[in-house]
């Protein structure tokens, strides 16, 4: 593979919510720590976690839009250099683009058309709308639609039309297509796959890691706010080739290989085990899976596993 | 089309039931008043040099000694027919000295209910688009403040500040004293109603205010505001493509509500500034159980609120296109 210009480098980061509990005095809920992703130019990660491990936030944190009472740690380089909350908001809506979940991210009370050119009037927004709307195969009308109007069709290229009224470098999608059937799940993939060949990043966030599969070019393992894995999408052809005892167990899990869950459920924030937060879980658990374990390179990915070879 | 028929119709029903109810409790509260409406409107003294004969007839002018269901059924069928009845203390038609007071009232209550939307929805606004900023707290802390202080207490803090140290406006009544009718110049009605209007408005903000804020804070925290941020919108655009959309249904629907509270405001506030209003006139009715004026003032007002509350409701399906166009509304 050719050195393709790394885009996006996420390095450690972690989010930390503060709370005050009754008596306690202030918390800090950890519910990202060390998170690595890396996206190259023309390329499609996907990151795959399960629900309520912290994907949204990860999107959130690249687009500068966190809660207020959240501090963000660790290092964002995008092109190379720092993206500062500065840079964030000056980027996002042009080169940095989310594409939301569903049409609940929409203002309801503001007509397709203009919601999408952000207010804007002007004959060259009007006339890059057209363009977009047609090269997706939307009727102008859409348009005077208000989103309650939109059938389940044409919500998604909706959607995605709102990212392309910029110039979008790096595509963050955050669980783009939920409860689709298969045929409209590679349909809306297969636009964000377009993106990426015309040199776009686009980082896919989902839990469908049979989505993540059929796509990507590589696939980022994400268990309870941590990266786990990160591996070549070939990498999951087979379980031999993959490197996390996790990544093993959602590769057991799919259809084609038997539907077998690992028993146990990823644990809550509040109540991680010391060392490796698969520990509970593992059957390869020893001592050392106590200590703090290192992300280290295994067969060209990634793994944060002492035992992984 | 028939949709909206059934909805006039079941509106009107219900206007129906909510006036015949609140004038048989306004009857049915003056006919328990202790007052003796020839004590109170006539004098001990008076009454003391009169006749039994005059004294009978007074009496039955008065309605006493008559039984309440009856006298009640007497008025309400005339009622009916149009003929809201003569006024005791006035001794004119009811409708005749309502259409005056409510002549000098509406300058009253329009500013009030004008100055106190507009005002609060802007405090709102822009205190729930900056919430957690000092901004957001000093207005805030002011509608929080206003919000408990008794509009009789700030009335007279008003009086003495502008009518007494300043002598800047007139302390009270409608038209400057002993006046012709004639020779009473827009001017002179606008300087009399400041002082009241200025205290119904300032109670009025601070209700519209906070009610404002919390909605505009709910719109900011909302998917759709997060996702315009994530699209690079900010401040002003935020404002203008969502903020302002958002909130004029609930601020509107609201304002059209807060009708019967400035009718409320109204009848202290003008008992205070001897304001010659309706809310005076009930006050005068009240205390000296001139039962068919009270009625009269109090059916109308209440069909009015009534009103404010039946545009409210109509607001939303004609401004929100969800229930215009889906049809799920009205
Ligand atoms: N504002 C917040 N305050 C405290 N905790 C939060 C907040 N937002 C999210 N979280 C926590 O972060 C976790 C991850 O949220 P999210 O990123 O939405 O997960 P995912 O997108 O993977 O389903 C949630 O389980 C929740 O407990
Ligand atoms: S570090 Fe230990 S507990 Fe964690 S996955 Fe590897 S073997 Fe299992
Ligand atoms: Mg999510």
């Amino acid at each position: 593979m050719d050195e393709k210009k790394i885009i996006l480098e996420i390095q450690n980061l972690s989010v930390s919510f503060q709370q005050y509990d009754k008596g306690f005095g202030r918390t800090d809920l950890d519910v990202i720590r060390d998170l690595n992703v890396t996206i190259n130019e023309g390329e499609m990660v996907a990151v795959v976690g399960s629900s309520g491990s912290g994907k949204s936030l990860l999107a959130h944190a690249v687009l500068g839009i966190l809660p207020y009472n959240s501090v963000l740690g660790g290092t964002i380089l995008y092109d190379g250099e720092e993206l500062t909350q500065k840079r964030k908001e000056e980027l996002r809506g042009n080169e940095i683009v989310l594409v939301p979940q569903s049409v609940a991210f929409l203002d309801p009370l503001m007509k397709i058309g203009p919601q999408i050119r952000k207010g804007k009037n002007d004959s060259e927004s009007k006339r890059k709308l057209d363009r977009i709307f047609e090269g997706y195969h939307l009727k102008q009308e859409v348009q005077e639609l208000y989103p309650f109007e939109l059938s389940g069709g044409m919500n998604r290229r909706v959607l995605v039309s709102t990212a392309m009224m910029g110039n979008p470098r790096l595509v963050i999608a955050d669980e783009p297509t939920p409860g689709l059937h298969m045929k409209m799940v590679r349909r809306v993939m297969s636009h964000f796959r377009e993106l990426a060949d015309q040199g776009a990043g686009v980082l896919l966030i989902t839990h469908d890691l049979e989505q993540a599969l059929e796509v990507a070019d590589r696939v980022a393992v994400f268990y309870a706010g941590t990266t786990v894995e990160d591996a070549d999408v070939k990498d999951f052809a087979r379980e031999e080739t993959l490197r996390h005892p996790y990544s093993k167990a959602l590769w057991r899990a799919l259809p084609q290989n038997g539907f077998q869950f690992i028993s146990g459920t990823q644990p809550y924030v509040k109540e991680l085990p010391k060392g490796c937060p698969f520990g509970p879980r593992c059957e390869y658990f020893c001592e050392a899976c106590e200590r703090e374990i290192p992300y280290r390179e295994v067969r060209g990915g990634k793994v944060r596993c002492i035992s992984a070879e | 089309m028939k949709q909206h028929l059934l909805f006039l119709t079941k509106q009107a029903v219900r206007m129906m039931l909510l006036l015949i109810c609140v004038s048989i409790a306004a009857f049915f509260l003056v006919s328990l008043s202790p007052v003796d409406p020839l004590q109170a409107n006539i004098g001990q003294a008076a009454l003391g040099s009169m006749s039994q004969e005059q004294i009978a007839k007074l009496n039955e002018y008065w309605g006493v000694g008559q039984p309440a269901a009856e006298r009640f059924l007497a008025w309400a069928s005339d009622f009916f027919r149009g003929d809201m009845g003569l006024s005791l203390l006035y001794r004119r038609p009811v409708s005749e000295v309502i259409a005056v007071k409510f002549a000098n009232s509406i300058w009253l209550l329009a500013i009030a209910w004008v100055i106190s939307g507009a005002v609060g929805f802007c405090l709102g606004a822009l205190a729930g688009m900056k919430q957690g900023t000092w901004v957001d707290k000093a207005i805030k802390g002011y509608s929080l403040v206003i919000a408990s202080t008794p509009a009789f207490w700030l009335a007279l803090v008003l009086l003495m500040v502008f009518a007494v140290w300043l002598k800047a406006l007139p302390v009270g009544l409608s038209v400057p004293i002993g006046m012709e009718a004639a020779g009473v110049t827009f001017a002179d009605r606008i300087r009399h109603a400041i002082l009241p209007a200025l205290t119904l408005s300032i109670t009025g903000i601070s209700n519209i205010t906070l009610h404002t804020r919390e909605k505009m804070i709910d719109i900011m925290e909302s998917d759709y505001v997060l996702f315009a941020r994530a699209r690079g919108e900010s401040g002003w655009s935020i404002f203008k493509n969502h903020g302002f959309r958002n909130v004029i249904l609930p601020a509107l629907t609201l304002q059209f509500a807060s009708i019967s509270e400035i009718f409320g405001g109204s009848v202290l506030v003008e008992e205070i500034f001897s304001y010659p209003g309706l809310g005076q006139a009930a006050v005068t009715a009240g205390i000296g159980s001139d039962v068919p004026l009270l009625l009269g003032i109090t059916v109308i007002s209440a069909a009015i609120v009534f009103g404010g509350n039946l545009i409210a409701n109509m607001l939303y399906g004609i401004v929100d296109p969800r229930i215009r166009k889906g049809g799920a509304g009205l």
